[in-house]
């Protein structure tokens, strides 16, 4: 499956030839777990097990959870107390499912952030980040519908305030908006369909990872030094990489149990340090909560939906050019969507010839105030939208845009990068070998 | 240790989250409570304290409807025997019967009944619901070192009556220090000797209200010391296994980290 050289599956024995010649399923498992692997990987490239984790423990504990859940705005808020009281393991299962969202969008921001730093979406892997991208798109909308499932004050609101978005669409907004509640405001209908897509997406999701992870085995990995695995021949490549199992199996599963005993820690003792304490009380439509926050994954995006209100030059501008179609409501909304699509647009706009960050002197200053950006905003999203918040969101909002549109595409021209090692395995000997044989390139730091 | 960090850290950041949160937060004291840390539990007597003070006092206006009675023999509960259970639901609640169209007393498989005279809300997850701790700015490090504070949030409002009240629209207005906005429609439920503790603890108003406080995180998270354990044997389980995997790392990837100083 994979360009680069290397030894494949041979059936031995009567049985495998017989299997083999009607089904290659063993070759396929034996060329996925053997894959060359660039030897100089560092510790920012073990989030892929963890998502993986993460979206198996999701679904199971999911699967779980639903054999005592009911969809109904009257029993919902009721069936989660009984999960939590009653079943065996219950609260424990719920919690897990609860904080393994929360695992789950640190483990794909961490991976996001890996892959604009080394520049892994850049040819010949856009697809293998497209495809990230709607995996992202998708985790983000079954986490919504999934924190709509419990029917606390939050989940109402939340799904209120997020349905509306679509309200803001000029024209066709409002027949969008009732077509995706199954009425006019969020009810039985609406917590039906969205029990329904909360169990159905997480399969297309788990779909989607089996073709980014095909892609990236048609590619190769890419790996620190943004320097591809030599083709020439296979012992060339065998000198730049090592097969996948068990050399970054183990690795990655040692990541993995790191990270879930910080994991565990806050499912055992904190487990509802990450919610909000409104989702412990029923939804109640006649009574809103002082202030509306989505989960923290969410508030990025929330800080730039809410940054470009009435006041803003861009949005007056917006609003006069379309004759007033374009509204500061949904100005926002198109910005925040926007705010993903410039993400995944990123491998047309980045015009710099070298991949990995690592050689670019000035894009490193650039992409770590990107990086300290996506937390202001973060924490932006979750102050009301009043003083000096509405400021900080819109320079916030105004630098991711500068950063994929402007910043990118310039640096390209700009930047007179660093020398590159030559092969993977010259950066791996820099790193690991004596010090007369740094040939230039610097060593991997922990920091990257 | 890393509760006087957060204490210093909490003093020297005061004067500008105590003016960040004038408006939004009231006082909420950071009582100790025993069920807090890695390793807490729950203070039978003190859990049976607080039931006594809920049945006598809190359940004349608020209903718990999500808690089964019969969970109240739960042994990291209040750990009541079945039988006292079952006298306790006959002698003070009262459900009604869909079979009988009446009611009729209580028994342990029913729930706590339901009760929301003057509209006062469900206490069952009141523990939950409410956050005593904030910010400073948003950033949630209070609640990383002092946890949510629902219970401190509870026992701070039923021990922060000043006595001040006032009629605001026909509706009487109570001044209280930890309710946000400083004025509260309940009026103060306790006075100091409301119930009368069988273990001889004496029922001042601040005793009463941890009791009932602490009670009601037992109500809301009856497998609070579950949690902890698994979450204990969890982490412990995860640190062997983690060492495990990284002393194989080391020693599969050896031969080649050799190998490059070749």
């Amino acid at each position: 499956m994979s360009g680069i050289p290397h030894d494949h599956y041979e059936p031995s024995t009567g049985g495998e030839k017989w299997l083999h010649s009607r089904l290659p399923i063993v070759g396929l498992l034996y060329d996925t777990l053997m894959i060359p692997t660039p030897k100089n990987l560092n510790w920012m490239w073990i989030w892929g097990i963890v998502l993986t984790f993460c979206l198996a423990l999701q679904i199971i504990t999911g699967v779980v959870l639903v054999m005592h859940y009911t969809p109904h705005v009257d029993l919902a808020f009721a069936s989660v107390e009984h999960i939590m009281r009653n079943v065996n393991g219950g609260a424990m299962l719920r919690y897990l499912h609860m904080n393994g969202a929360s695992l789950f969008f640190v483990a794909v921001y961490a991976h996001i952030f890996r892959g604009l730093y080394y520049g892994s979406y850049k040819a010949p892997r856009e697809i293998t980040w497209i495809i990230g991208m709607l995996i992202y798109l998708l985790m983000m909308g079954t986490a919504f519908m999934g924190y709509v499932l419990p029917w606390g004050q939050m989940s109402f609101w939340g799904a209120t305030v997020i349905t509306g978005l679509f309200g803001a669409i000029p024209f066709i907004g409002e027949s969008i908006q009732t077509w995706l509640l199954g009425g006019p405001a969020v009810d039985n209908a609406t917590l039906n369909r969205f029990f329904s897509l909360h169990y159905l997406l997480p399969f297309v999701i788990a779909g989607l990872v089996i073709v980014h992870i095909w892609a990236f085995h048609t590619t190769g990995n890419n790996n620190p030094t943004g320097v591809e695995v030599r083709r020439t021949s296979k012992a060339d490549a065998e000198k730049d990489t090592l097969p996948f199992w068990p050399y970054f199996v183990i690795k990655d599963l040692f990541a993995l149990a790191v990270i879930l005993v910080v994991f565990f820690a806050v499912v055992g003792f904190m487990p509802n340090y990450l919610g909000h304490p409104d989702n412990y009380i029923e939804a109640n439509p006649l009574v809103t909560p002082a202030h509306i926050v989505p989960e923290w994954y969410f508030l990025p995006f929330y800080a730039i939906l809410r940054a470009f209100d009435g006041d803003v030059w861009v949005v007056i501008a917006a609003n006069f050019l379309t004759g007033g179609i374009v509204d500061a409501k949904f100005f926002g909304v198109l910005a925040m969507f926007g705010a993903i699509v410039v993400m995944a647009l990123v491998p047309w706009l980045d015009t710099s010839s070298v991949r990995s960050g690592r050689y670019r002197p000035m894009f490193k200053w650039w992409f770590w105030l990107f990086v300290v950006n996506f937390f202001v905003l973060m924490w932006v999203g979750a102050m009301p939208a009043e003083g000096i918040y509405p400021y900080i969101a819109l320079i916030g909002s105004t630098y991711w845009f500068a950063y994929f549109l402007v910043i990118l595409p310039l640096l390209g021209v700009l930047e007179k990068p660093l020398p590159q090692p030559d092969t993977i395995e010259e950066d791996f000997k820099a790193h690991y070998g004596k010090s007369s044989t740094n040939s230039g390139a610097p060593a991997a730091t922990p920091a990257e | 240790m890393l509760k006087k960090l957060a204490l210093a850290a909490t003093l020297a950041l005061a004067p500008v989250s105590g003016a960040y949160a004038a408006g939004a937060t009231g006082e909420v004291t950071n009582y100790d409570f025993s069920f807090e840390g890695a390793f807490g539990t729950f203070d039978q007597a003190q859990l049976q304290r607080g039931l006594q003070v809920y049945t006598q006092v809190c359940s004349a206006c608020h209903g718990m409807k999500y808690v089964p009675l019969r969970t109240l023999s739960a042994e990291d509960g209040p750990g009541m025997p079945e039988d006292q259970v079952r006298a306790y639901a006959e002698q003070f609640f009262e459900v009604y019967d869909d079979e009988l169209e009446d009611f009729r007393p209580a028994r342990p498989t029913d729930h706590f009944p339901e009760n929301n005279a003057a509209g006062a809300p469900d206490l069952s997850m009141m523990a939950k619901a409410r956050a005593g701790f904030h910010g400073p700015y948003g950033l949630g490090i209070n609640q990383f070192f002092k946890g949510m504070g629902g219970p401190e949030y509870i026992a701070s409002l039923l021990a922060g009556y000043t006595g001040e009240e006032k009629e605001e629209a026909g509706v009487i207005l109570y001044e209280n220090k930890a309710f946000p906005g400083g004025w509260i429609s309940m009026a103060p439920p306790l006075y100091g000797d409301d119930v009368e503790y069988s273990d001889e603890t004496e029922a001042t108003i601040e005793q009463q209200s941890q009791d009932v406080a602490a009670f009601l995180m037992w109500a809301a998270e009856p497998k609070l010391m579950a949690r902890k354990q698994a979450g204990f044997v969890g982490v412990v389980f995860l640190t062997v296994l983690s060492v495990l995997l990284y002393l194989t790392n080391k020693r599969l990837w050896a031969p080649v980290k050799a190998r490059a100083k070749e």
